[in-house]
């Protein structure tokens, strides 16, 4: 055969290798092959507007993602064969870890799920396939994930049961729930949920504390997973920008459905991001930078930029933007001095922080830390080392959107609660804020069937009425093992051990370890 | 100071998770044990499904397979992620190296020019066939319960893909990477009365809505006469035409499908194996569609092979469907 | 408003010279050394060509080689055989 035209281009050649192995059925109705890509109101006149976010043919992924395992497995072997976890900071650190394998890692695994199915939904056969992409990458970082923590299981207490605890404790509902809120809306809405307001906007926010963090604190087999997942990611985020683009490109009529999404998930990721939150400020050992620090690069100043850029299509910033710019003076207080209070009902340790730490603390938040929150947390203090520990033991309200307990205050006065409620054909719910309240108002038969844990624990659905029932049969928590307060735990003895050392009357072990 | 570890801190408390452990015992598990048992959502959830209200989401009612615990289908390769590009990455270096040495000593191009045709007819257009598959295997990743079985569904979406984009390479070959062979190929399955009957059970299969129907129909049935067909007998028929060369193309397909043998029939066995409802409906799903699969692919033969070539194919999918409990019809094997 | 690009490596020997190649192409571009990553930001735009990767690396470089060490992108990406171009418009 002669050759006739022009050699293809890298853009055209992958057209070819992808969408252009579609067609345009004929025995069957496009609309019955793809039922879903119609119920939201998008609307998509021309699918080969397109732009493919990256362009990786299956040798070529296979090639590289296989290179990047091969890297990984090499550490955690060497990791788990030289004990690795002994080089950490400190066993407190490890609290960040449980939070992680039992909060985020069954996200991955969510993603997973969701992007197989929008892979199959699109009738954009370039869209299915950078999904397709996505939804393998996302099982890649929920099995690495389980690998990564392996080891650690072995050594530390609270690791061992994550999926289970996720589908059941009350704080791992404030990210499951956000995740089935996604999956369970139409395609579309996945992809701006996920690809764009979780992957593009928010997801620095996840990643990169938690990988600093892990660097920051010796723990070698986190870093290199995390970094390893987010070598997928700039790909992910390539997608999102696409998504969104694309969208808004389509049809001008999509523009007020984007915007009303982009609204309802920035609030939920921003809510969703209150635990990495308190993660960086509390949890490391070692810090990093602080949460308001990481909000103000990551979000204020690149989404601001982003959103510089998606005005022309008539986006503006996310509604109560402000108020989330506000509290990140605040959420992270806030959210570590409810989980140190409800510490029997989680699967992690809490515990103050020391002195140096809150004097940390103090220089990050200038203006908020002393002001609001030393006081309560140096009585607590007080209190554990002359061992009255403070539990909480009565069940907070949660919110009905975003299912974190009521115990976010005012933007304009923090010594007060932000407190909503709504009455929905006779029922009374209740918000943490005017963005979860709208977001129930958009779609109230959507978010009336939440399963609040606490509800549930109530009506009997938890194995028990107590809390210590519902804690160890229910979530499968070893009380006390795994969770409560970290100093004279399990876990500290072991580390104490580990690092030679006696166990000390106060707190500062780390200081002698160092 | 002088720090002394003591040997008992460096013990571990506990070989595995409990989940794993629930099920396999508290010793040392594989990473395919830890990567693939119960880490999927099973309870509690939040909303239901704008777009299928009637179910919530990882209903395992999106089949009528009943299992008592979906977890029983394995993957006899023992596949996570790293396992699965590991193993794809040696696979596709060794197609790579096949391509470019036709490339290089333009085995295609110096084929007569109705060889040349005859590929762009009878074998370039089952990528199209490929990307049905692709998006088959998706939906089912998306659809079922068990990691182990989701998985493996995923891992062939991405490979059929693959697949496809091997097969579209053919004529990239063949036009100088033009894109024109591809064109031309197109035609064919749109319009060429041989690849109608395939075209429209491919595009009846994408409206499947059972996701265990549906990998029955495409990963047993259709490949399981499809496969043999095409990359063994269509094959050697090709050699005989002087165009042994293109098996090289073609290495790739038939590597994958011995492999995918071995995770099909293991499905199928457990599944079938579970009751005998099962059992019975999976027997009218293979009623159903078997011959639908041997009509599309009719054609294909008689235009290469023969017909006896395909009848010999079946009777040998017979014979493994039988090994699991299941008879195919229309037959003298 | 100020409207900065960015892309995130690895800190590892591929981002030396990826950084090298960069900052040769991107002369105002900042880099920040941070926990196990280096980050290059730059007012509205960055580039990264094939062409000074592969002078600077003394081989053949395919821009998609990148895509291993990245951690974190910000801006529209424009990608081709060539380049890699991070944006804002
Ligand atoms: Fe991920
Ligand atoms: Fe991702
Ligand atoms: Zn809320």
């Amino acid at each position: 055969m002669a050759i006739k035209n022009k050699k293809l281009n890298l853009k055209d050649k992958y057209q070819y290798l992808t969408r252009d192995m579609a067609w345009e059925p004929t025995y069957q109705k496009k609309e019955d092959i793809y039922p879903d890509e119609q119920f939201e109101g998008i609307k998509i006149t021309d699918w080969s507007q397109w732009e493919d976010p990256f362009r990786l043919t299956m040798d070529a992924y296979w090639k590289y993602q296989a290179e990047k395992e091969k890297k990984l497995y090499a550490i955690f072997d060497a990791f788990a064969q030289n004990n690795g976890h002994q080089n950490i900071t400190d066993a407190r650190y490890v609290n960040a870890l449980k939070l992680f394998l039992s909060g985020v890692s069954p996200l991955e695994y969510a993603a997973f799920q969701g992007y197989a199915r929008v892979g199959r939904q699109f009738s954009g056969a370039g869209a299915r396939v950078a999904c397709q992409l996505q939804a393998i990458d996302e099982l890649r970082h929920s099995q690495t994930q389980q690998h990564a923590m392996s080891h650690y299981n072995k050594h530390f207490n609270g690791l061992h049961d994550a999926a289970h605890q996720h589908d059941r404790i009350w704080f791992l509902s404030v990210p499951k729930s956000f995740f089935d809120d996604a999956r369970s809306a139409g395609p579309f809405e996945f992809l701006t949920a996920i690809s764009f307001s979780f992957e593009y906007v928010l997801t620095n926010l996840l990643f990169v504390p938690f990988m600093s963090g892990a660097a920051y604190n010796g723990d070698m087999a986190t870093v290199t997973f995390g970094f390893s997942a987010q070598s997928d990611e700039a790909r992910h985020m390539t997608l999102g920008l696409e998504v969104i683009k694309f969208i808004l490109e389509q049809h001008e009529d999509n523009v007020p459905i984007i915007q009303r999404w982009i609204d309802k998930w920035f609030w939920r990721g921003f809510r969703l991001l209150s635990l990495v939150g308190m993660m960086m400020d509390y949890m490391l050992p070692n810090k990093v930078m602080s949460w308001a620090e990481a909000w103000e690069v990551y979000y204020e100043q690149n989404g601001g930029a982003l959103f510089k850029d998606l005005e022309r299509y008539g986006i503006r910033p996310p509604k109560y933007q402000d108020v989330a710019n506000a509290a990140k003076n605040h959420v992270s207080h806030q959210a570590w001095g409810t989980f140190y209070q409800y510490s029997q009902a989680t699967n992690f340790h809490t515990w103050m922080p020391e002195e140096e730490e809150m004097t940390w603390l103090s220089e990050k938040y200038p203006e908020t830390f002393d002001k609001y929150y030393r006081a309560r947390f140096e009585h607590w203090d007080k209190e554990q080392k002359e061992g009255r520990r403070f539990y909480n033991n009565t069940l907070p309200q949660l919110c009905q959107v975003c299912q974190i307990p009521v115990i976010f205050t005012e933007k304009d006065d923090p010594s007060v609660f932000s407190h909503r409620q709504i009455k929905h054909e006779g029922e009374r719910y209740h918000f943490c804020s005017d963005g979860c309240c709208d977001i129930f108002k958009n779609e109230p038969e959507k978010y009336i069937q939440a399963w609040l844990p606490v509800h549930q624990i109530y009506q009997g659905n938890c194995g028990g009425a107590d809390v210590a029932t519902v804690v160890e049969k229910y979530y499968h928590i070893n009380l006390g093992v795994d969770n409560m307060e970290y100093h004279g735990s399990p876990d500290h003895q072991r580390w104490l051990d580990i690092k030679g050392l006696k166990p000390l009357q106060s707190n500062s072990e780390k200081k002698t370890a160092a | 100071m002088t720090i002394e570890i003591k040997t008992t801190s460096v013990e571990p408390i506990r070989n595995t998770y409990s989940a794993i452990a629930r099920r396999f015992g508290d010793k040392p598990a594989t990473r395919y044990q830890e990567a693939s048992f119960d880490i999927e959502a099973k309870t509690n959830f939040h909303y239901r499904p704008l777009w299928d209200p009637k179910r919530t989401l990882n209903d395992p009612s999106r089949t009528a397979m009943q299992m008592d615990d979906w977890y029983a289908v394995t993957d006899p390769r023992q596949f996570f992620y790293g396992a699965y590009v590991g193993n794809r990455a040696k696979m596709q270096e060794a197609a790579e190296s096949n391509f470019g040495f036709c490339d290089k000593r333009n085995l295609l191009t110096r084929l007569p020019e109705e060889t040349q045709h005859q590929l762009l007819r009878l074998l370039v257009p089952l990528r199209h066939v490929e990307l049905g598959a692709n998006m088959n295997n998706s939906k089912i990743a998306g659809d079922a319960i068990a990691t182990t079985v989701a998985q493996m569904h995923m891992f062939a979406a991405t490979d059929r893909l693959g697949i496809g984009q091997y097969l579209s390479r053919i004529a990239l070959l063949l036009d100088g990477s033009t894109g024109k062979a591809l064109d031309e190929s197109k035609t064919f399955w749109m319009d060429d009365e041989l690849w109608q009957p395939m075209r429209k059970l491919v595009e009846d299969m994408l409206v499947i809505d059972d996701w265990f129907e549906l990998t029955l129909v495409q990963n047993v049935l259709l490949d399981g006469l499809m496969y043999p067909l095409i990359y063994d007998r269509m094959d050697a028929w090709l050699g005989e035409q002087g165009a042994e060369d293109v098996s090289l193309l073609t290495e790739f397909q038939r590597d994958w499908f011995k492999e995918s043998l071995r995770w099909t029939n293991a499905m199928t066995k457990t599944v079938v194996g579970e009751s005998e409802g099962n059992r019975e409906q999976l027997q009218i799903w293979v009623t159903q569609w078997e011959p639908r699969a041997y009509e599309a692919l009719k054609p294909i033969a008689q235009a290469t092979t023969g017909l006896d070539a395909l009848d010999e194919i079946r009777a040998e999918l017979s014979v493994r469907l039988k090994k699991v409990g299941l008879e195919s019809t229309g037959v003298q094997a | 408003m100020s409207q900065k690009v960015f892309i995130a490596f690895q800190d590892n020997d591929n981002a030396r010279y990826l950084v090298e190649a960069v900052m040769q192409d991107n002369p105002e571009a900042e880099v920040q050394h941070q926990p196990a990553m280096i980050r290059i930001e730059a007012e509205k735009r960055l580039v990264i060509n094939r062409a000074t990767m592969e002078e600077t690396l003394g081989r053949e470089w395919d821009v998609q080689e990148m895509l291993i060490d990245v951690i974190s992108i910000g801006g529209n990406v424009d990608e081709d055989d060539d380049h890699f171009i991070l944006q804002w418009n």
